[in-house]
C-alpha cells in the first residue's frame, strides 16, 4: 500500500460522499483532509488538458482540488476541497470529467498538447465568424469547471454594515497579538479569520507559549469581535473593507435561513496579518496527485493526523521544509530523500538523507499517488521510489489586501519575494508576511513542457517561453496570452514562479520584470451574497402607492412602473386588458371615472421668491398666475430639450404646487434641489418634495363636477382652478386639471387619508354609472386628446417647438434651457415634430417607422397608438421629420419586427375636442 | 468606497452622495447663450484636483463643493454651499 | 513576411516545439518623424494604424503607447459587439463595424474569436416592448437584423432566466440581434498590432505623450517620454485619457472621465448562450469561452481617473442579474477590474478634426467603444488620411455640441453622471 493514510487516533464519525461513495471524516476535517485520510489522491481534472489532479495545498490557494459541494439550488461548484469543512451528509462531486474522474475522455486533449500551446486558438479556426461559433461550442463545453445549479437558491444572504477602530485580518500568532494589544488599549477590535479555528500557522507549527483559544476569549472579553470563516475579500478607498462570512459550510442547510453574510466595514486602522503562501517548484509532471506543498504536508500531519505519503521526497530551497521532514518522521513516514537546492542547510532529522545542490526534475505516478521521483543532484540524475513529494520553492507574502489598498511592495532578494511596503491608507502589515524565510532562486531542472506553473489553467514553463518568443513580453501580455494567473486561484501559487521565468528570459531582476496588480476579491465571493439576495427581490425594493391595498381588492392588472406598481386596468367579467381599458375610457368620456395618480411628482414651493424660482425651472410663464389658478407647464434641461411636464398652481400668495411626471419624479427632485440650493441659494423660498406625502386621485368625465360638488359640498373650481376643500371629513386640495380631455379634477390628500377619500369618490362615481380606470384607459384618453407624455413624445430629444409647445415659452427668456434653445440645430425645420396619424386601414403598430415607400430610411416613428374611444378607428401620435408642415400627407407605418403595416394620414395631434369645449361647465 | 465629510453631518459613506458637476460648468440662466453652452459642454477633466459640486442626497440633502483628486480620490477641501452657507 | 497563422502551421509547430513563430510585432526605436502619429495603443489606435496602412497606403505611421498595447479599455471591456442602436447615425456606424467584425479574423490572420452568439435586450413591461420594437423597426428599415422574441422563444435560448410572471422584473419579451456577440478583447488589440506592424507601422510602447509641438495654430509633433517626435498629422486616440491629453493641447472637451467596472465569475459549464442585457435594469451578462460569467453594470457616476471601482456599484449590478437569473446565485465572483471611460456629453463619440490644425480627435466612446473598434479605425484612418471625415463619422463632429446636433441615444442630456 502506498499513498495517504490516517494516523490512527480520534474517531471518524462524520459521514459524507464523494462521487457517490460514502466515506467518514473526523470533526474539523477539511474535505481535502478527509479525502486523503481515505486514501484518495485523485480529486479533479485540469481545465485545458484534463490532466488528473490531486490536492496540492492545505488552504485557500489550492489550484487543483476543485469539487462541487451540495445539491440542488445549494450546489456550489468549484469549491476548493481544502477550504470546506466536512459536515454530516455532505455531498461532494468531482468536476470537469466525463464519464468519470478516473476515466476522462477529454484527457485526449493532453495528447494534442504540443499543438495546443499558449495562444494556439489565435492562430487557427479561420473563416467566417459563423464557423468560429461552431468550433467555439466544442471549446466551451470542454472548458468551464463545475456546473451551475439550475434550481433556484433556497437560501438567503444577509448584508450588514460595521465600524471598528482596528480591523485585524488573520488570526495567526501576529494577528492574535495585534488584536489583543488593540483590545487591551481600549480599541473596538474586529479580528477576522478565513479558517474555522484561530491559530493560523500555529495549527501547523504549534507553540506551547501561545494559546489561540485563550487569546480569542480574552479579546472577546474586552469587547472585541472575532469572526471565523470570514474572509476580508476587498479593501477599498478610505479603509473600507468588504468581508464575507460563511454562516454554514458550502452546500449545508443554514439553520436560520442565511448561508452567508456580507459585511461593509469602515475601519479606523487595518492590520494585515495574512502570512505567507508557499511557492511550488516547477519540474516535469509537477501537477500529478502526490505532489504537495511542504507546509501543506506538515499541516495534514500535525493538524489533521493525515499522512499524505509513506515514502516521501522533500524538495526545497529553504530551511522551512526541514520541519516537514521532522513532522513526517514523527508520524512514521519514511523521508527517502531531502533534496536541497542549496549548497548547505540545517541539520536534518536522524535517518533522513540530505542531498545538496539537488533539484527535482520529474515525477511519474499512479492514480492516487506517485511512483518515482527523479532528481538532478550535482550534475547527475538519480531516482527515488516515493509516493509523495513535498515541495517548497520559497514563500510569497500574502500582500493582496495591502495592494488593493494601494500599498507598495519591496523586493527582498534573499527570500526572492515582494514584501509589503508603504501603504497610503491607515494600514500596516505585521507578522511573517514581512519576513519570509530566505530562499534563493533556483533554475528549474525538468523539461519545460510538462513543468506546470499555473496548474488549473495548464500553463507550463514552455508556454511562458513561447509567449516570450512571440513578443508577449510585458508581464500583462504574458498573463493574458498564456491565461496565467487567471484561474480560480488567481495565481496565488503561480505568479512568482512565472515572474521569475520572465525575469530570467529578459535578463533582468524580478522587480524590473514587473508585477500584475491584485484586485478584489482576495478569494472568490458568492454572487448571491453580493446581491444580498432576499433572493428574488434583490434587484430592487417594491414601492407601494398608498392605495395599493384598495386596488388589490379589485384584482387589477398591475403595471410595473419604475419601482412602483400601478393598476393598468380593472377587468370585470373576464375582460381582456384591451376590453377593460376601452370600457373604462368610454365610462370617462360618457359618465365619470376615477384613477390613482399618487405617483406624480409634486413639489411645494413657497416663500417670497417662489415665483422667481418657478420661472427658472418652468419654461412657461408662472408669475402672472392669480391665486387659485394653475396652468400647464413644462421644464427644459439646460441644453434646451424638454425634460418633464406637469402643472403649476398658485395655492396662496407665496405658495405654489408644481406637479411633474411619475417617471421623471426622482430626476425632477434632484433638479429642483440643484436649482434652489446650489444655483440660486439666495432666493427666499423653500422647495419641499411632497410626492409621497400626498395620495392623488383623478376624477374625470362629464359627471365629475357634479360628483365632486356633492362630496365636498362646494362648487368645484373652474378648469385650471384650485380650491382647498373637505372630502370624507378630510382636508383635500382640488386641482381642476384634465389629462383625459374631460372636465376633470385631481384631488390630493395626505397619503394616510387617501383610502377614505378614494372610497368616498368611488362610491359616488359608481352611483353615477362611473368606474375606476387604469393606466391603459388613461393612455387611450390622452392619445386622443393629443397630450404628450414623458418617456413617449417627450423623449429627451424633443424641443418645446417639436412638441407644438413653442407658443407657451416664456417670451422674456431667463428660464433654464433658454440658452440651449438658441442653438441652430434646435430650430432646424426638418426636426422630428409631433403629429397625429389617422389610419386609412388597420391598427397602427406602436413604435413603428414612418416611411413614404418601402425600402426607405425612416422619417419618423409612432410614439403611441390607440383606437378612438367612441368613434372607433385607429389613431396615433408620432414624431415626424418636418411634421408640423406635413399635415394631410399619406405615409406608411411599418413594423418589420412584427410584420405589421398601416397606411396613415398625417394630422394634427389633437383628435378630440381641440377647442377644449368639454372643459367648460 | 471613499468617505466624504459632509459639513453638516460629518464623515459619511460616499454612496450617500451624488455628484452634480464642476463649479466651472455652472450655467447662469441669465447669461449669454454662447458662454452658457461653453460652460455646459466643456470640462477641464484634469487628472488632478477639480472643484466639484456634490449633494448629500441620502443624508441631509445639502450641497457642497469638494476639492477632490481624481486619481487618488483624496478630498482636499469641503465647503458648504446653498442657503445654509450664505453669510 | 511573417509566418501566417494556420492550423497547418500549428501542427508543424507541434513537431518543433512551436519554435518557428516570430514576435507578433517589432519593438522599434521611434524615428524622428512620421507622416501620422497616433497617440494611444488601444484597439482604436491600432486599428486606425492598420487601416491607414492597408486602405490608404500610409505606412510611415507610429502608434505611441504609454504602457503596453492593449492595456487600456480594449483589454478591460466586456467585449459586447452589436449594432442595435436606435438612432440612425449610430446604428449605421456600428453596423458598418459589425460587418467588418464578421470578417476580421481572416482579414487580420489572427483569430479574434468574434462569436455572433446573439445579443438580447430584455423588455420588462409593455413600454419596454414598444421601445424595443421601435429600435428593431428602425434597424430593420436600415437593413440591420433584429428580431423580437416572445418569452417562450427566450426560454429556448436562455432557460435559466426567471421567466415567471411573478418575477420581480417579469420578462415580457426581448429584441435579439443574432449577428451581435462577443470577441476576445486582447486578440483584437494584438491582431491589429501584428497586422499593422507587418505593413510597416511602428508600434512604440512605454512612450507617453507629455505635450505637443506647436507651430502657430498647428500641431507638428509630440513630446514624449522617449523624446520629441514630429508628425504631419497627429491623432489623439486615448479613450479614458482624452480629457487629459486634449488638455495638453489646450482643448477642453465635452467629456468627463469615469470609472467603469466589470467582473467575471469562476468558470462553469455553458449556462448562458447569448449576451443578455436589460437596459432598464442596467446590467448585462455573457459567458466567456473559459466559462466565466462576464458582467457589467453602471459606471461609478462621478469623475475619476482611478481604475478602482466602488464595491456597491458592482453589488447592485449583481443583484439585478441574480434577480433575473437566479442560477447565478451560487457562482462566485472571481475577479473585478475597472477602466477609465471617456464619457461624452451626449453619449456618442467624437471622431474628426479638432479646432487645432494638424490635430485630430477620436474620443468620447463612453462604455461602448469596443464594438466600434473596426469602424472607428476605418473612419479615423480616412479622416487622418484625407483631413476630412468619412460620411459615417461626419455626424460625430466636435462642433455638434455647440450647434445642438447632439446624438443622444439614451436621451439623458449633457450629464455623463446620469447616463
Ligand atoms: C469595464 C468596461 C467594460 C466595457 N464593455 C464594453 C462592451 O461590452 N462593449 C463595448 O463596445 N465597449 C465596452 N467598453 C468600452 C470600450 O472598452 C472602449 O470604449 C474602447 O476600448 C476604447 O477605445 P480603445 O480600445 O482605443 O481604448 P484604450 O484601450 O483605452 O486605448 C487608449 C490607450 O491610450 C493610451 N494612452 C493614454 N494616454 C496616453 C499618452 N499620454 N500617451 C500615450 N498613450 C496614452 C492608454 O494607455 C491606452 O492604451 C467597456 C469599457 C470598460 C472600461
Ligand atoms: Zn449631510
Amino acid at each position: 500500500m502506498s499513498g495517504p493514510t490516517r494516523v490512527p487516533s480520534g474517531e471518524e464519525t462524520i459521514e459524507f460522499t464523494f462521487d457517490g461513495t460514502s466515506y467518514h471524516a473526523r470533526q474539523g476535517d477539511t474535505l481535502a483532509a478527509a479525502l486523503l485520510a481515505n486514501g484518495i489522491g485523485l480529486v479533479g481534472r485540469s481545465f485545458k488538458y484534463h490532466r488528473p489532479r490531486g490536492i496540492m495545498t492545505a488552504g485557500i490557494e489550492e489550484p487543483n482540488a476543485l469539487v462541487t459541494v451540495g445539491t440542488g439550488g445549494r450546489a456550489e461548484p468549484n469549491t476548493r476541497a481544502t477550504d470546506v469543512f466536512v459536515y454530516p451528509g455532505m455531498v461532494a462531486k468531482s468536476q470537469n470529467r466525463w464519464p468519470s474522474l478516473s476515466f476522462d475522455v477529454a484527457s485526449i486533449f493532453g495528447l494534442a498538447a504540443p499543438a495546443l500551446g499558449a495562444g494556439f486558438y489565435y492562430k487557427t479556426f479561420f473563416g467566417p465568424a459563423k464557423h468560429w461559433l461552431r468550433y467555439e461550442g466544442f471549446i466551451r463545453r470542454a472548458a468551464g469547471l463545475g456546473n451551475a445549479p439550475t434550481e433556484p437558491d433556497p437560501d438567503n444572504f444577509s448584508q450588514s454594515a460595521g465600524f471598528c477602530d482596528v480591523l485585524v485580518v488573520g488570526a495567526g500568532p501576529a494577528g492574535l497579538k495585534a488584536a489583543l494589544d488593540a483590545a487591551e488599549a481600549g480599541k473596538r477590535v474586529w479580528l477576522v479569520e478565513q479558517d474555522a479555528v484561530p491559530g493560523g500557522s500555529l495549527l501547523r507549527d504549534p507553540d506551547p507559549a501561545i494559546d489561540p483559544g485563550a487569546m480569542v476569549e480574552r479579546i472577546e472579553a474586552l469587547g472585541g469581535k472575532v469572526f471565523l470563516r470570514t474572509t476580508a475579500s476587498g479593501y477599498w478607498d478610505h479603509n473600507f473593507l468588504t468581508l464575507s462570512q460563511r454562516l454554514v459550510e458550502p452546500g449545508a442547510v443554514p439553520p436560520h435561513g442565511f448561508a452567508q453574510r456580507l459585511w461593509h466595514v469602515r475601519a479606523g486602522r487595518v492590520v494585515l496579518a495574512t502570512g505567507l503562501i508557499e511557492r511550488p517548484v516547477p519540474f516535469a509532471n509537477n501537477d500529478h496527485p502526490g505532489v504537495m506543498l511542504s507546509q501543506a504536508v506538515r499541516s495534514y500531519v500535525r493538524r489533521w493526523g493525515v499522512v499524505p505519503g509513506k515514502r516521501v521526497v522533500i524538495a526545497t530551497n529553504n530551511d522551512d521544509a526541514y520541519l516537514t521532514a521532522t513532522a513526517l518522521v514523527e508520524a512514521g513516514a519514511e523521508v527517502v530523500a531531502l533534496l536541497d537546492a542549496r549548497a548547505s542547510g540545517p541539520a536534518a532529522p536522524a535517518g533522513v538523507t540530505v542531498y545538496h545542490d539537488a533539484r527535482p526534475a520529474s515525477v511519474s505516478g499512479r492514480k492516487h499517488a506517485l511512483r518515482k521521483v527523479t532528481a538532478v543532484i550535482g550534475g547527475s540524475e538519480q531516482s527515488f521510489d516515493a509516493d509523495l513529494i513535498a515541495v517548497s520553492g520559497g514563500f510569497v507574502p500574502v500582500s493582496h489586501l495591502h495592494m488593493q489598498a494601494g500599498g507598495k511592495l519591496e523586493w527582498n532578494v534573499e527570500a526572492q519575494a515582494f514584501i509589503p511596503g508603504s501603504n497610503p491608507q491607515v494600514c500596516e502589515t505585521v507578522g511573517s508576511a514581512l519576513a519570509p524565510p530566505p530562499a534563493p532562486a533556483v533554475a528549474p531542472a525538468g523539461k519545460a513542457k510538462k513543468s506546470f506553473v499555473d496548474f488549473q489553467n495548464d500553463v507550463s514553463l514552455a508556454d511562458i517561453d513561447l509567449a516570450w518568443q512571440e513578443g508577449y513580453r510585458s508581464v500583462e501580455h504574458l498573463k493574458r496570452y498564456t491565461t496565467l494567473g487567471m484561474a480560480t486561484d488567481q495565481g496565488k501559487t503561480s505568479n512568482m514562479v512565472a515572474l521569475s521565468r520572465l525575469a530570467e528570459k529578459q535578463g533582468v531582476t524580478v522587480p524590473e520584470a514587473g508585477l500584475t496588480t491584485f484586485r478584489p476579491p482576495f478569494t472568490p465571493v458568492t454572487m448571491g451574497l453580493l446581491a444580498g439576495a432576499g433572493a428574488r427581490n434583490a434587484g430592487a425594493h417594491v414601492r407601494r402607492i398608498p392605495l395599493h391595498a384598495l386596488h388589490e381588492a379589485h384584482d387589477p392588472i398591475w403595471q410595473p412602473l419604475g419601482y412602483w406598481f400601478r393598476p393598468r386596468a380593472y377587468p370585470v367579467n373576464g375582460e381582456t386588458l384591451q376590453q377593460a381599458a376601452l370600457r373604462e375610457a368610454r365610462t370617462v368620456r360618457t359618465a365619470a371615472g376615477l384613477s390613482d395618480v399618487s405617483t406624480l411628482g409634486k413639489f411645494e414651493v413657497s416663500g417670497p421668491d417662489a415665483a422667481k424660482l418657478l420661472e427658472l425651472v418652468c419654461a412657461t410663464t408662472v408669475g402672472k398666475l392669480a391665486v387659485g389658478r394653475g396652468r400647464y407647464t413644462f421644464m427644459c434641461r439646460e441644453d434646451g430639450f424638454v425634460n418633464d411636464d406637469g402643472t403649476v398652481w398658485r395655492l396662496a400668495e407665496n405658495r405654489y404646487l408644481l406637479t411633474s411626471s411619475t417617471g421623471g419624479a426622482d430626476r425632477m427632485a434632484h433638479f429642483m434641489s440643484y436649482v434652489r440650493n446650489s444655483l440660486r441659494p439666495e432666493l427666499k423660498c423653500s422647495v419641499v418634495n411632497v410626492q409621497e406625502y400626498y395620495g392623488g386621485i383623478a376624477l374625470a368625465g362629464p359627471k365629475a363636477r357634479g360628483i365632486l360638488a356633492a362630496l365636498t359640498g362646494a362648487e368645484p373650481p373652474r378648469h385650471m382652478g384650485y380650491a382647498p376643500g373637505m372630502l370624507a371629513g378630510v382636508p383635500v386640495h382640488v386641482l381642476a386639471a384634465s389629462y383625459s380631455g374631460e372636465r376633470a379634477f385631481e384631488i390630493h390628500v395626505e397619503a394616510s387619508h387617501a383610502a377614505a377619500v378614494w372610497q368616498a369618490i368611488e362610491a359616488a362615481t359608481r352611483a353615477e354609472g362611473g368606474a375606476p380606470y387604469g393606466l391603459e384607459a388613461m393612455e387611450l384618453l390622452r392619445i386622443e386628446k393629443g397630450h404628450v407624455v414623458v418617456g413617449g413624445e417627450v423623449d429627451g430629444r424633443s424641443t418645446p417647438q417639436d412638441l407644438g409647445l413653442g407658443g407657451m415659452l416664456n417670451k422674456a427668456g431667463g428660464f433654464i434651457g433658454a440658452a440651449g434653445l438658441t442653438r441652430p440645430a434646435l430650430s432646424d425645420p426638418n426636426r422630428n415634430n409631433l403629429v397625429g396619424l389617422v389610419s386609412l386601414d388597420g391598427p397602427i403598430p406602436e413604435g413603428g417607422m414612418l416611411i413614404q415607400r418601402a425600402g426607405q430610411s425612416p422619417q419618423g416613428h409612432v410614439t403611441a397608438a390607440a383606437r378612438r374611444i367612441i368613434e372607433g378607428g385607429a389613431i396615433a401620435l408620432a414624431l415626424l421629420q418636418g411634421g408640423h408642415h406635413r399635415h394631410g400627407e399619406e405615409l406608411i407605418v411599418t413594423s418589420p419586427t412584427r410584420g405589421e403595416k398601416a397606411r396613415v394620414r398625417v394630422t394634427s395631434p389633437h383628435f378630440y375636442d381641440p377647442a377644449g369645449e368639454r372643459y367648460r361647465d | 468606497m471613499y468617505q466624504i465629510t459632509c459639513p453638516h453631518c460629518g464623515p459619511r459613506a460616499q454612496t450617500e452622495f451624488t455628484y452634480e458637476r464642476t463649479t466651472d460648468s455652472v450655467v447662469d440662466p441669465a447669461g449669454d447663450a454662447q458662454t452658457a453652452m461653453q460652460a455646459l459642454y466643456t470640462r477641464a477633466n484634469p487628472m488632478g484636483l477639480d472643484d466639484e459640486i456634490w449633494r448629500h442626497t441620502y443624508g441631509c440633502r445639502a450641497w457642497m463643493v469638494l476639492t477632490r483628486h481624481r486619481v487618488s480620490h483624496e478630498i482636499h477641501a469641503v465647503k458648504a454651499i446653498g442657503p445654509e452657507a450664505l453669510p | 513576411m511573417k509566418t501566417p497563422y494556420s492550423a497547418f502551421s500549428l501542427l508543424r509547430g507541434a513537431l518543433n516545439g512551436q519554435k518557428h513563430w516570430e514576435p507578433a510585432w517589432r519593438d522599434p526605436e521611434p524615428k524622428a518623424s512620421y507622416d501620422v502619429i497616433i497617440i494611444g495603443g488601444g484597439g482604436h489606435g491600432l486599428a486606425t494604424a492598420y487601416y491607414l496602412a492597408k486602405v490608404h497606403g500610409i505606412r510611415n505611421v507610429a502608434v505611441l503607447e504609454k504602457g503596453w498595447i492593449g492595456g487600456g479599455n480594449v483589454g478591460r471591456n466586456t467585449t459586447l459587439v452589436r449594432s442595435n442602436y436606435r438612432l440612425p447615425q449610430l446604428h449605421n456606424f456600428f453596423e458598418f463595424g459589425l460587418k467588418l467584425w464578421h470578417g476580421l479574423s481572416d482579414d487580420l490572420n489572427y483569430n479574434v474569436m468574434f462569436s455572433p452568439r446573439g445579443a438580447m435586450f430584455l423588455g420588462h413591461n409593455d413600454g419596454d416592448m414598444i421601445k424595443l420594437a421601435e429600435r428593431g423597426d428602425a434597424m430593420r428599415c436600415d437593413g440591420i437584423d433584429a428580431e423580437l422574441l416572445t418569452p417562450k422563444q427566450i426560454a429556448k435560448i436562455e432557460p435559466l432566466l426567471d421567466l415567471s410572471r411573478t418575477a420581480r422584473f417579469p420578462i415580457d419579451g426581448a429584441l435579439i440581434q443574432w449577428r451581435a456577440g462577443t470577441a476576445r478583447h486582447d486578440a483584437v488589440a494584438w491582431g491589429y498590432a501584428r497586422a499593422a506592424d507587418a505593413l510597416g507601422v511602428d508600434i512604440i510602447q512605454k512612450c507617453e505623450v507629455t505635450g505637443f509641438v506647436k507651430d502657430g495654430n498647428r500641431i507638428i509633433g509630440v513630446e514624449t517620454s522617449r523624446g520629441r517626435i514630429l508628425a504631419g498629422r497627429t491623432g489623439i486616440c486615448v479613450a479614458g485619457h482624452s480629457g487629459h491629453v486634449a488638455g495638453l493641447a489646450g482643448l477642453r472637451l465635452p467629456i468627463e472621465s469615469q470609472t467603469l467596472q466589470a467582473l467575471v465569475t469562476e468558470g462553469v459549464k455553458p449556462m448562458v448562450q447569448s449576451v443578455v442585457m436589460s437596459q432598464s435594469l442596467h446590467f448585462y451578462i455573457s459567458q466567456s469561452d473559459k466559462g466565466g460569467i462576464v458582467m457589467g453594470g453602471d459606471p461609478d457616476n462621478w469623475p475619476s481617473y482611478a481604475r478602482r471601482g466602488q464595491p456597491t456599484i458592482k453589488e447592485h449590478a449583481i443583484a439585478q442579474a441574480v434577480t433575473c437569473m437566479p442560477a447565478l446565485s451560487r457562482l462566485r465572483m472571481l475577479r473585478t477590474w475597472s477602466g477609465v471611460t471617456d464619457m461624452s456629453f451626449d453619449g456618442s463619440p467624437i471622431i474628426g478634426p479638432s479646432p487645432i490644425d494638424g490635430l485630430y480627435l477620436n474620443a468620447g466612446w463612453c462604455y461602448g467603444g469596443f464594438k466600434a473598434t473596426p469602424a472607428s479605425g476605418w473612419t479615423y484612418a480616412h479622416t487622418l488620411a484625407t483631413g476630412k471625415p468619412h460620411a459615417l463619422n461626419a455626424p460625430f463632429s466636435l462642433e455638434r455640441f455647440m450647434t445642438g446636433a447632439t446624438i443622444d441615444e439614451t436621451s439623458v442630456g449633457p450629464f455623463p453622471n446620469h447616463r
